[in-house]
């Protein structure tokens, strides 16, 4: 996770443009000034990040199953539930599902696991939409290439 | 079997904060009912999973936008309900 950067993905495990699921790996930082305020000497990961960490991770599924050809933005959160507390150096397991593609929007859910215990979940709507320029698109196939986006699953998607 | 509109109207009372003797089928759903558009998603998912259809949301907002049709068209519930039937109906006769 780059906190910073708010690029909370480290890598993308599995893509699966058939069962339109995705799962994706972040390591929270054992060093960040986040948690000098969140909090002092009892660090923790904000909740909002793990909620972003979730979007992050259903945004990859619907760029993928667009074949990168729209952007997610996030619209809403339902049902957003955190229910254990998320520490410096810990690994999450972040994984979303596709429950409803419409017309300009896109619905899925998500979750993140810590050592195989689910520690949060959320329905999140997102707003889909072309990319709104070409070098926005060329920016993110960077970054999808530098979490190892599997590329090559595209064209059996 | 509920009506077309009876569901719209469930689906609105269960969505949005509107009492549901304001919703009228005359009602324009942004317009009258004041509806906002993230509201409107949650109407759409809903609509969607409810009909088994898929409202072709942006195709009708390209057609306002580019003077092709009104809002009215597609936002007034009478003329909304009569668009799920006709999708419906599509979707029964693919």
């Amino acid at each position: 996770m780059h906190l910073e950067y708010f690029r909370l993905i480290d890598r993308i495990l599995e893509f699966d443009p058939v069962g339109r699921t995705i799962q994706a790996e972040a390591i929270v930082p054992t060093q960040s000034t986040i948690f000098e305020g969140h909090f002092p000497g009892h660090p923790l990961m904000p909740g909002v990040l793990l909620l972003e960490t979730m979007a992050q991770t259903s945004g990859w599924m619907i760029i993928g199953l667009t074949g990168f050809t729209r952007m997610p933005f996030l619209a809403a959160f339902k049902e957003a539930k955190l229910r254990s507390f998320v520490t410096p150096g810990q690994s999450l397991i972040a994984r979303a599902e596709l429950l409803h593609e419409g017309s300009g929007f896109t619905v899925t859910k998500a979750e993140i696991k810590v050592e195989g215990k689910r520690v949060c979940n959320a329905e999140i709507t997102f707003r889909v939409v072309a990319f709104p320029t070409p070098a926005f698109r060329a920016s993110m196939q960077e970054v999808a290439a530098a979490i190892a986006f599997p590329m090559e699953t595209l064209s059996h998607g | 079997m509920a009506s077309t509109f009876d569901t719209v109207v469930n689906i609105i009372t269960e969505t949005c904060d509107i009492p549901r003797d304001t919703i009228k089928p005359e009602s324009h759903a942004i317009n009258d009912l004041g509806i906002d558009s993230l509201d409107f998603l949650d109407i759409a998912f809903a609509i969607d999973k409810t009909f088994g259809i898929k409202m072709p949301l942006e195709q009708w907002t390209q057609e306002v936008n580019e003077g092709k049709a009104t809002t009215e068209q597609y936002f007034v519930l009478q003329n909304l309900c009569t668009r799920i039937d006709e999708l419906v109906a599509a979707k029964r006769a693919a």
